[in-house]
């Protein structure tokens, strides 16, 4: 639908002559907003009901040790200073690169998605190496009630940073393929909000699991 | 089969042909019939050359409505199967007592008694409800479809997806034997090695991405797509309780995908979510599964309280009393509905104040619901009653809801809790309110706009005889069960030891019996009025003189709804339209914007069977392949941009012109 974001009419737009009240738009003036962005915004908050469930449980698990490892002995916060800044880069560079997508400037605007596509393989590349790193020590998801909820929480996280990076992936080439119209613009600004929203959702992560754990 | 094991488990994982339940004679004949009628259905479908058409027309189709009848036509298919499921442990509960053992040993009792919690609120009260709104609200709303049409194609799939994953454990393997909720440990992976608790998850989990998001999807519909004129408090009543059904569907479900993906994981990787050991906390679990399980109670219910709202004013030729507080109570309820979920397990031990709190909470929902009750009962008061059949059924309701309702509040009570948890009496409860709310809701609101999908009233005859069976059959069934639930008898056992329960069992299975009518004469409604068609021919588009929008169109309305969008000035805007002298237009009509038909949804829906089919058996090289699969088309639809057409002006002249037509001739 070519025309969004017109202001949605109201009864009083279709007086008629005299009192009597018009029931039809005779002239097909009424279009339906398009609800694109108040559905995927709808969809962000369902999935951060998926990660309040999993901090839940990281509440409620996460000093279950089993006489296992605790955050102490696993967490080096300078990594996860390191993983953290890349992500927050990342949101950053997607930033700019809408601000190039304002200006209808192609070329800007698939410099800074690279640019962001290479912090989020960063971002995952060091959690991969963290993950790798505990469950070598073994400290594993199944050493202990603590540890499925740290790697459940995490991991799902990461997941979803993954799927963004495919996505990231098919709207370059979309965008590449058929230029910046409404459509793809739209498919850019949804990724840009799950993009900043997975950032928000980090720096709970960061601030519950392993500064809160560590500190 | 392969003289290698190794290579027998690579290829077909845990699936073996002793999964296929030869030994089990009920099962059997099951499978021989379902066979027979299978192939019956698709050798009619051949022979009278309907793949195409119903492929075009159907399967791939994006229209509002047609989704919305097929989502009930898989809902009445599913409540068969619940039933049968029901009629079976009926009886066997009738029989077994002493020496008796009845005919269905346990193991095979306990996946019934599953099946039959799972697959009726499911697989048939979700998709009725979700069907009927997706009919009715974009009609209701004046507009020609909801926000996202292939999204709607593709959660109807997902739901499919879902019921084909459950029947498959008819015949294949078998189903959890854990109850509804499959608790843990019990449904862990020491108590239930077996594939039937993950059948359970991986059947949910589907149909769950199909509820998700059709409720996004109805949600944006509401709120971005209602006709000019139309504000919040001028829609119809039906809309307002989807519009909070599906808030509370958003809202909850995320929690059992978050708590099915946990249990998966203890199951599947081992670790410790809800395990007795190494740190794990299975009462997490019951709480989690109630803070989605509670708020789904009232997702059935809201929108079967707006189907009443709109039939009680319809047949009382009134006004709905007291709209602003319908509204209100309704939103009220849909957020108390949150703050309720530890009745389901005061016994847990949570301490008096917790538990007060939550018997307090649960209490006070029964003030708006009252609210409700009120405002039926005072819209009625003076006003020209017409006892057609959609009437009856919400007489019938309003008496055996409001007894259900009672029975809730007193276990909301935390000591007459304790005595009566898990007994026949909550099981008796919870089927008078969801029976004699949701279920005689969604049948009230089937008849009610049957005219409107199909261009044909039900006949009113059967109609009745299915109402007055299934009423007392309902009260026959489950009356003897609060009774049996005061003396103290557990839900779920198989086999009694005690003589004197017997009698109630009977009367109880004679009610099961009764209810068997009422569904058989539902299905002589669908016949006998299919064949009386022309007598029941509805030409108006308005055979109730109906209040709302969906009315101002014909029946069945074109794929486009209405021709020009309707302004509206009340929220009866139909009724408005009628008494302020609205004449149908006959010319001028413009070419209209539609959405274009699309098989992404089906062919994801089948692909999703694979994949939970390979994860619940451990076939590793078939789930790869088939969530490859999913990806590929999933991303490979992105790519698709031609995703509207316009309908041709002379086409929508053509269809306007012979509706003018029959409009004529009736006059």
């Amino acid at each position: 639908m070519a025309a969004h974001s017109t202001a949605a009419l109201t009864a009083e737009d279709f007086q008629g002559p005299g009192d009597t009240p018009v029931f039809l738009d005779a002239e097909g003036r009424h279009h339906p907003e398009n609800g694109t962005m108040l559905g995927f915004w709808l969809y962000l908050m369902s999935d951060c009901l998926i990660f309040a469930a999993l901090f839940a449980v990281y509440a409620v698990l996460g000093r279950n040790y089993a006489a296992g490892p605790s955050p102490k002995d696993l967490f080096d916060l300078k990594l996860v200073a390191l993983n953290t800044s890349m992500l927050l880069f990342s949101s950053i560079t997607y930033g700019f690169a809408m601000l190039a997508m304002e200006k209808d400037d192609q070329d800007r605007m698939q410099l800074w998605l690279a640019i962001t596509g290479l912090f989020g393989l960063c971002f995952i590349g060091l959690e991969l190496y963290e993950f790798h790193h505990l469950i070598h020590e073994g400290a594993t998801p199944q050493r202990s009630g603590f540890l499925s909820a740290f790697f459940t929480l995490v991991g799902t996280h990461g997941l979803h940073v993954s799927l963004g990076l495919v996505w990231l992936v098919v709207l370059m080439v979309q965008a590449h393929m058929r230029g910046l119209g409404d459509a793809n613009k739209r498919r850019l600004l949804c990724l840009s909000m799950f993009w900043h929203f997975l950032d928000v959702v980090w720096i709970g992560v960061f601030t519950f699991v392993y500064l809160m754990g560590v500190l | 089969m392969f003289s290698n094991p190794d290579l027998q488990k690579l290829l077909f994982g845990r699936l073996t042909l002793d999964a296929v339940p030869l030994h089990e004679p009920i099962l059997l004949i099951t499978f021989a019939m379902v066979g027979l009628g299978g192939v019956a259905v698709l050798g009619g479908l051949t022979y009278f050359r309907l793949w195409g058409p119903l492929w075009r027309d159907w399967f791939t189709s994006v229209d509002h409505k047609k989704i919305g009848i097929m989502y009930i036509v898989l809902a009445l298919v599913m409540l068969l199967r619940g039933f049968a499921d029901a009629l079976m442990m009926r009886a066997q509960q009738a029989m077994a007592f002493g020496d008796v053992e009845g005919y269905l040993p346990p193991h095979h009792y306990d996946q019934i008694f599953t099946a039959h919690g799972v697959i009726m609120i499911f697989f048939v009260a979700m998709p009725l409800v979700t069907g009927l709104m997706n009919f009715v609200v974009p009609l209701q709303i004046g507009a020609r479809d909801v926000a996202f049409p292939f999204l709607n194609n593709f959660s109807f799939w997902m739901t499919v997806a879902g019921a084909v994953t459950v029947m498959a454990s008819l015949f294949v393997g078998e189903f959890a034997r854990t109850g509804w909720l499959a608790y843990p440990p019990l449904s862990g992976p020491a108590m239930s090695p077996g594939v039937g608790v993950d059948y359970y998850i991986w059947a949910l989990q589907i149909a769950g991405i199909g509820t998700l998001l059709s409720g996004i999807n109805l949600i944006a519909t509401i709120v971005k797509m209602r006709a000019p004129g139309m504000s919040m408090m001028k829609m119809p009543i039906f809309t307002w309780t989807a519009l909070c059904t599906n808030i509370l569907i958003v809202a909850a479900f995320p929690i059992l995908t978050a708590v099915l993906a946990m249990l998966s994981l203890d199951r599947y990787v081992g670790t410790h979510f809800f395990s007795n050991d190494l740190g794990g906390n299975p009462m997490m679990y019951v709480n989690l599964i109630w803070i989605w399980g509670h708020p789904e109670v009232y997702i059935l219910i809201l929108p079967a309280f707006g189907v009443f709202s709109e039939i009680t004013a319809t047949f009382s030729r009134k006004r709905l009393f007291g709209y602003a507080s319908m509204v209100y109570a309704t939103v009220v309820i849909t957020i108390l509905s949150y703050l309720v979920w530890l009745h389901h397990f005061f016994t847990m031990g949570s301490g008096a104040s917790v538990n007060s709190f939550f018997g307090i909470t649960t209490m006070i929902i029964s003030i708006p619901t009252g609210a409700k009750i009120f405002n039926w009962l005072f819209t009625m008061y003076k006003g020209r009653i017409d006892f057609d059949v959609p009437m009856l059924w919400t007489v019938g309701f309003m008496v055996t809801f409001t007894i259900g309702g009672m029975t809730g509040v007193l276990l909301a009570v935390p000591p007459a809790d304790f005595v009566l948890h898990n007994s026949l009496f909550l099981i008796a409860h919870f089927h008078n309110v969801i029976i004699g709310g949701v279920l005689f809701g969604m049948l009230a609101g089937i008849t009610y706009w049957f005219p409107k999908a199909f261009g044909y009233k039900l006949d009113p005859f059967w109609g009745k005889t299915s109402f007055w069976f299934w009423l007392t059959g309902f009260w026959f069934a489950f009356a003897p069960l609060y009774v049996l639930g005061l003396m103290g008898v557990t839900r779920r056992v198989q086999h009694f030891d005690d003589p004197s329960l017997q009698i109630w069992f009977i009367i109880a299975a004679f009610g099961a019996f009764l209810i068997l009518l009422g569904i058989a004469s539902f299905a002589v409604t669908l016949v006998v009025s299919f064949l009386r068609r022309e007598e029941l021919r509805d030409v108006t588009g308005d055979p109730w003189n109906g209040r709302t929008l969906e009315w101002a169109t014909s029946s069945p309305p074109p794929d486009y709804n209405f021709a020009f969008t309707p302004v509206v000035h009340d929220h009866d805007a139909w009724w408005d339209m009628k008494k302020r002298g609205y004449t149908r237009p006959v010319s001028g009509f413009q070419k209209i914007h539609m959405p274009r038909s699309t098989a992404a949804g089906i062919i994801l829906g089948v692909l999703s069977i694979v994949f939970s089919f390979a994860m619940i058996w451990y076939i590793w090289w078939l789930a790869a392949l088939s969530f490859v699969a999913i990806a590929v088309v999933a991303i490979g639809h992105t790519f698709n941009y031609a995703r509207d057409f316009y309908i041709p002006v002379d086409e929508v002249v053509r269809t306007e012109n012979a509706r003018t037509a029959l409009l004529a001739e009736r006059v």
